[in-house]
């Protein structure tokens, strides 16, 4: 009796990881211009699997299962000839000479993750709209539903699909190789790649999106296409290394970041025994692996800050003097007020509050940020050091109406009354 | 106890993302593992969605009265209960139900020679 009750279990986002994968098979077969219908074999693959494992429990290799009616499906549209005559050159050569050996081999795990990185690049394909890349990203490589997607980019269904499809349409338009480019183009391609995956990341890390489950499972997505990205050696340069690092020393704080009732935890709370120390450890060797290149990147002086954060014993033993180097570089090479008030805060720790906003004043483009929580949820917090309590109240109301978080005002008003607190 | 059968109709969702996928079948290997650990489960197999059906009388071949979504008989479980209304409690916890499918419960005949 005890053999029956071992029932195989399946892994975590099994149906949307396999449907990544298929999807990226398949596409290597039947070419990008048939991804709808590449769509279709994959979604009647995986409700095959639910509605026969439903009624017969899990096999024992699920997505071996997966991949043999996958397989079959693919064949069975080979056979019924029904996109015989679009078909791209690629998917001729594969079926003229031989009928089911070169399709198996692409179910081997080593050509599964090649046909996800072509995949990936061409869904961070430059010549689509940003917005497109991420939406198909999600979809295609993530295995995110339509609703999913409108839901994980605060966006409405309708939005979704109009990405999707205009990426689709740039498909049938104009000819894009499903392949991982080489040489020259390696380079500008993979910058790219990186793009899509930091704002994937963004998007989930940042606090303003209210389901904390979806920005999870953001952030895990665009680490697993990181680490994809770095299984390849072709692919594995200093920013994908410095990105991975990035990600993983923001991961690290995620359950650190919410207290109880789900309110913000700001760094100087956060309690650091819940701090990832494997994910940090993790960070610091894709860090260190990253350094062995010759310039200095965003991405490394981005996850050089998260590391100084992140390896500091306590708030106060933080290595302010390095953060400063390193936002100073950081904003030589890469201005952007959004770094300047970062940099701000650093000042502030070291120089004290009116320095800190002196900083502000002297951002470049101040005047992009005015709608911007965080510009005078930070001025709030300077004026409430420095004893200007009154400066500091108004900072914080204005920083409560830019924002539409839930949360994020719960922060920001618990920082009012404790400004009302000394009045 | 007495073997009995369960045939599920209905329940599909073609539209389904993969999560939601997922989700689904979460629930049902919940419940199986419930129904096996209670020694209650037998056996199931799902069955194709298309079919046939003869009517002798008229001596007509259909595709059957599987047009409807929710009419399809999607497949069937073969539990064990001490009786019919034991086993129709026991489908209670049916993940169908969810999706908008639904259960018939019969007990299978014994014939002692």
């Amino acid at each position: 009796v005890s053999s029956a009750v071992n029932i195989p279990n399946l892994v975590d986002h099994f149906f949307r990881h396999e449907s990544g994968r298929l999807m990226a098979v398949l596409t290597r077969v039947f070419g990008l211009h048939n991804l709808e219908l590449v769509e279709d074999v994959v979604q009647s693959a995986l409700l095959q699997a639910l509605e026969s494992w439903k009624f017969q429990g899990v096999p024992a290799d699920p997505a071996a299962w997966v991949y043999r009616v996958a397989r079959n499906k693919a064949l069975d549209v080979i056979r019924h000839q029904a996109v015989a005559d679009k078909s791209a050159p690629e998917w001729l050569s594969l079926h003229r000479t031989t009928d089911a050996i070169p399709m198996d081999q692409l179910f081997l795990s080593s050509e599964i993750a090649d046909s996800q990185l072509r995949m990936m690049f061409v869904c961070c394909h430059p010549d689509l709209p940003e917005e497109s890349q991420i939406a198909l990203t999600l979809k295609t490589l993530c295995g995110f539903g339509v609703e999913e997607i409108a839901r994980a980019l605060l966006t409405t269904d309708a939005n979704v699909k109009k990405r999707i499809t205009r990426a689709k349409r740039k498909f049938l338009e104009q000819p894009i190789e499903f392949e991982v480019p080489a040489g020259e183009a390696l380079k500008s391609r993979l910058d790219s790649v990186h793009t899509v995956i930091y704002l994937l990341f963004n998007e989930g890390y940042s606090s303003s999106h209210p389901h904390e489950l979806i920005r999870r499972d953001l952030c895990a997505e665009a680490i697993r296409l990181g680490l994809l990205l770095h299984d390849h050696p072709a692919c594995r340069n200093e920013d994908t290394s410095a990105l991975l690092a990035l990600m993983l020393f923001h991961a690290a704080r995620f359950d650190a970041r919410l207290d109880a009732e789900g309110g913000i935890l700001l760094l100087q709370e956060q309690d650091r025994t819940k701090w990832d120390q494997e994910l940090i450890a993790r960070g610091t060797y894709y860090l260190s692996e990253s350094a062995a290149g010759e310039q200095i990147t965003r991405y490394q002086l981005e996850a050089a800050i998260a590391a100084q954060h992140s390896l500091a014993p306590s708030f106060d033993s933080t290595d302010w003097q390095t953060l400063l180097m390193l936002y100073d570089h950081l904003i030589q090479m890469y201005p952007s007020p959004i770094y300047e008030l970062n940099h701000a805060i650093v000042i502030a720790m070291t120089a004290g509050p009116d320095a800190g906003i002196d900083a502000i004043n002297a951002i470049k483009e101040l005047d992009t940020l005015q709608d911007y929580h965080l510009l005078h949820a930070t001025l709030g917090e300077f004026h409430l050091q420095a004893g200007r309590l009154e400066k500091a109240q108004a900072c914080f109301a204005r920083a409560i109406n830019c924002t539409s978080s839930h949360s994020e005002k719960n922060l920001l008003e618990r920082k009012l009354s404790a400004t009302r607190r000394f009045v | 106890m007495s073997k009995f059968i369960y045939v599920f109709r209905g329940g599909r969702d073609p539209q389904a993302s993969p999560e939601r996928m997922q989700a689904q079948m979460q629930k049902w290997m919940d419940w199986i593992g419930r129904l096996k650990q209670q020694g209650r489960y037998v056996a199931g197999e799902p069955l194709q969605p298309g079919g046939k059906v003869v009517n002798t009388a008229k001596k007509i071949i259909t595709d059957g009265p599987f047009a409807e979504g929710k009419e399809i008989v999607a497949g069937f479980f073969i539990i064990e209960a001490e009786t019919l209304d034991e086993a129709t409690a026991m489908s209670k916890d049916c993940p169908i139900f969810e999706s908008g499918g639904s259960v018939e419960i019969r007990a299978i005949q014994v014939i002692n020679p």
